[in-house]
């Protein structure tokens, strides 16, 4: 077991070169010259443009400034942005907003898609059943954008439950919009994928005979139909995680929450190479870890997966 | 059986109240199409400390009286009338709390398959704790290896902390016997308890789970298609058909008296040891219709000294990953030799692992041997390029076990039995379809069976139009991989039937795998057993049952259900 977890994160090395290399050959590839886009209309001397270059090391050759990108990285140094700010204290003010906002979201899907998702499965047919399906469709079929604007407006300014913008001062309260908006889809997903599991299970014969033990209706359920019916759903939602500290680009925007999704925007529209590359660094390491955790999990909840060698 | 006497004797004098009463039990199931009756007017008694063998084919309602009885009809099934009297006590309506009180107490369930009967994600010790548990008894780890340890499950308090995939098919069920008796129920019910398992197996679990019984009191109520069986373990069967209980006794005299033309097919026809060599086909070549026969009959003839297929040494190994970069070697088949000859029938028996299935794929060089040579008509079939193969093909054709699984669902039966034809470049469209129609009159189905497909027919028809397929080329060689094992009793009686006439009219010649000892004796003139890998006996059929020599092969023998009730006399 420990064997198969050290090899999972020696994995992360090749991954993590992989992916920086490909986006920091992307943000290079950009069309336009970011020190001339940082000073719009009214370009600065020559010599100050140099200075900045060099100071960028905009000038080097693409392999150089990766090079250079790697050796900075390793020494826990990430250098400064465009604002002359460090790009280390950048991430440390906008990850923990946006872990905040996915975690909430993480909850809201899981443990909502799953707790309607099972009761669903357990009433197939009824009415409950019913409408959540219906109501799940509708809410896979909405973009994301469109739903978190209807939200806000509906929720935020016309019945004055939560703020429609949640700003600087960012609280767990304060997102709770904007971690239902971007968990809305998942959920829906999560339920009816519980939903199909616990239908199957129900008719498993080693539930008959579970029933058939004496076992309360109860007992049944808890012990054996929601394990064995949770294990595609945390495959599911570990992928998902990923998913949601991406996926948060769009919500943050609609909600102005200062966190990773905005920052890259806003990174990537300036060319700053340096600021896109760690953050998304630091996205490809909570995916990869989120990956080895739902494996690990997945191997808890079905005790016929073992990972050896 | 004289254990079984002991029971009822004893019973007789405990109590005179049946323990178990079905009246005029109906059962109807809600589908799209309105309400279908699957059990009408059934009716069984079982007196305490008795065993009650349901006996029927798939479909009968013998299941589904048994689930009535423990309050497990799936979700779409009801009572429609009549009674379940459990000691007096009408249980056809309970509520779901008497149930539950009642289940593992009172009435124990042995289900079917015991590949998933237990819950995969569990430890073997955690179900059993929670059906004492559930149930109000000491549920500690000394009791759960108890109860396993009664079951015959060696080393019993280590292996309660296994989970099921670490336990074999045998080891499962022993582990569902235990839970099922695990709190001393008073009926237990025993759903084709061994049906999934290899015969000798299937003896010692069936053996124990007499002993338990008959030492706890408790009264069985087997389910069953194996007359056999039910009559050698049961006091009393009760036949069902299509729904109804056509007719009940006790074991013996209903076997050797039956009054229901159902019964007395089910009896005729029950594969056993007295049984023999299917005969019909071959008297019936000469007769009337066949005027070709004895043109054809000369041409067989004096081939039939001639090895069509000559085995010699085969061995497969197969490399098994054992962790990393690490293989160990399995051999599936050791050095095994034997000779086929034309026009007749060898079969192959074995048990699951004994490498009879890896044969049959070398032979129809799906699998390539690790050393060794398959010999077919005088040449070696590893030496064949990809033409020559293409060409032995035609000539050697396979009948798998599964009807529903090697029948392409999208295709319907005309498609299905002209594909090879199609694939072979033999004809052209018309006489393509003259072929099939002569292939379907061939295996006695209607000719508009070429437009239906695969699930409109029954198992028995879908093993017809296999059989249409494979001689559809004309081949010399069919290889018969357990092709009547999924079939219910009497339909494969008609399809062996159907094999032998074959036979005898085209001059075929079979390699039948089977772990089927029965079959065995109905369709094979030589036999060759395997055991792990090896060939431990050869010999003609009637040599090998009559007189068999290997332990193993005696064991085989002595492990089918009702052969020590059919057995003439001199024979045992």
């Amino acid at each position: 077991m420990i064997q198969f977890i050290l090899r999972r994160l020696l994995q992360v090395i090749p991954v993590f070169l992989g992916t920086t290399l490909l986006v920091y050959f992307m943000v290079f590839a950009l069309p336009g010259d970011p020190i001339r886009a940082l000073f719009g209309d009214r370009p600065p001397s020559e010599a100050v443009i140099a200075q900045l270059r060099q100071q960028y090391n905009l000038d080097e050759p693409f392999w150089v400034q990766y090079g250079l990108f790697l050796k900075n990285l390793f020494t826990f140094n990430l250098g400064v942005d465009f604002t002359g700010k460090p790009i280390a204290d950048t991430l440390a003010r906008v990850f923990p907003v946006t872990a905040m906002l996915a975690i909430e979201a993480l909850i809201i899907q899981g443990v909502f898609g799953i707790a309607f998702g099972l009761v669903a499965g357990l009433r197939k047919g009824g009415i409950f059943d019913s409408t959540v399906l219906v109501l799940s469709l509708v809410v896979i079929a909405i973009p994301t954008f469109v739903l978190g604007f209807a939200l806000q407006l509906l929720v935020g300014v016309q019945l004055g439950w939560a703020k429609p913008t949640v700003g600087s001062n960012v609280t767990w309260g304060s997102l709770i919009l904007p971690a239902v908006v971007l968990g809305m889809v998942s959920f829906a997903y999560v339920l009816r994928l519980t939903r199909a599991s616990v239908i199957e299970n129900m008719n498993a014969d080693y539930v008959r005979t579970a029933t058939a033990k004496g076992l309360s209706r109860r007992k049944v359920v808890t012990t054996h139909v929601l394990r064995n019916s949770l294990i595609p759903v945390i495959t599911y939602l570990g992928a998902s995680l990923g998913g949601l500290m991406g996926g948060a680009i769009v919500t943050e925007a609609i909600f102005n929450v200062p966190g990773v999704g905005q920052k890259l925007y806003q990174a990537i529209l300036r060319s700053e190479g340096p600021t896109v590359v760690a953050i998304v660094s630091v996205l490809v390491l909570v995916f990869v870890l989120a990956n080895l955790l739902v494996d690990l999990l997945y191997a808890w909840l079905d005790p016929r997966i073992r990972y050896e060698n | 059986m004289t254990t079984s006497d002991v029971t009822i004797l004893e019973a007789g004098t405990q109590a005179d109240r049946p323990l178990l009463e079905i009246r005029d039990l109906a059962i109807s199931f809600k589908t799209g199409s309105g309400e279908v009756q699957a059990v009408r007017n059934a009716h069984l008694t079982i007196m305490p400390g008795e065993t009650v063998a349901i006996v029927g084919e798939s479909g009968s309602g013998k299941s589904t009286t048994a689930l009535a009885a423990i309050g497990l009809l799936p979700g779409n099934g009801r009572v429609a009338g009549g009674q379940i009297l459990l000691d007096g006590e009408d249980i056809s309506h309970a509520s779901e709390k008497r149930m539950i009180e009642l289940r593992g107490n009172i009435i124990g369930m042995v289900p079917q398959d015991p590949m998933s009967n237990l819950n995969p994600v569990w430890k073997i010790g955690d179900q059993v704790r929670e059906t004492l548990k559930a149930n109000g008894r000491p549920s500690g780890p000394d009791d759960v290896a108890k109860v396993l340890a009664q079951a015959g499950l060696p080393d019993a308090a280590r292996r309660a902390k296994q989970y099921p995939h670490e336990f074999s098919g045998g080891m499962r069920q022993r582990a569902l016997i235990a839970i099922g008796l695990s709190c001393q129920p008073r009926l237990l019910i025993a759903d084709e308890p061994t049906s999934a398992l290899d015969v000798t197996v299937q003896r010692q679990i069936l053996d124990h789970l007499e002993k338990m019984t008959s030492e706890l009191g408790t009264s069985v109520l087997l389910i069953t298609h194996d007359l056999g069986l039910a009559a050698e373990r049961a006091d009393k069967v009760v036949v069902m058909y299509r729904g109804n209980v056509v007719e009940a006794g006790p074991s013996l005299e209903l076997l050797q008296n039956p009054q229901h033309p159902y019964t007395q097919r089910l009896v005729a026809s029950a594969p056993s040891l007295a049984s023999r060599r299917i005969q019909v086909a071959k008297q019936l070549g000469v007769p009337t219709e066949e005027v070709l026969a004895s043109a054809e009959t000369v041409a067989v003839e004096p081939a039939m000294t001639e090895d069509v297929l000559q085995i010699q040494n085969l061995s497969k190994v197969f490399k098994l990953r054992s962790g990393f970069g690490k293989s160990t070697d399995f051999t599936a088949v050791d050095d095994v030799s034997f000779s086929v000859k034309r026009g007749t029938t060898t079969a192959i028996v074995g048990e699951s692992g004994s490498g009879k299935s890896t044969v049959a794929q070398m032979v129809l060089n799906l699998l390539e041997p690790t050393s060794g040579k398959i010999i077919f008509d005088g040449v070696d079939t590893s030496a064949l390029n990809s033409k020559e193969i293409f060409a032995f093909r035609r000539r050697v054709q396979p009948i798998f076990q599964d009807p529903y699984g090697s029948l392409d669902p999208m295709y319907n039966i005309y498609r299905t039995i002209e594909e090879p034809l199609r694939v072979h470049k033999i004809g052209d469209k018309v006489s393509r379809e003259k072929k099939v129609r002569e292939l379907l009159d061939q295996v006695s189905l209607p000719q508009s069976t070429m437009q239906r497909y695969p699930n409109e027919l029954s198992g028995g028809q879908r093993q017809r139009v296999a059989i249409a397929r494979a001689l559809a080329l004309d081949p010399e060689v069919i290889i018969c991989d357990e092709a009547v094992s999924a079939l219910d009793v009497l339909v494969q009686a008609q399809v062996l039937n159907l094999l032998a006439e074959l036979q005898s009219r085209l001059g075929l010649t079979y390699l039948f795998i089977t772990h089927d000892l029965a079959v065995v004796r109905q369709i094979a003139d030589h036999v060759c057993v395997m055991e792990k890998g090896k060939l431990v006996e050869t010999g003609s059929t009637d040599d090998v049952f009559d007189a068999p020599r290997q332990d193993y092969t005696k064991a085989l023998l002595h492990a089918i259900p009702g052969a020590r009730l059919m057995l003439p006399p001199e024979v045992a």
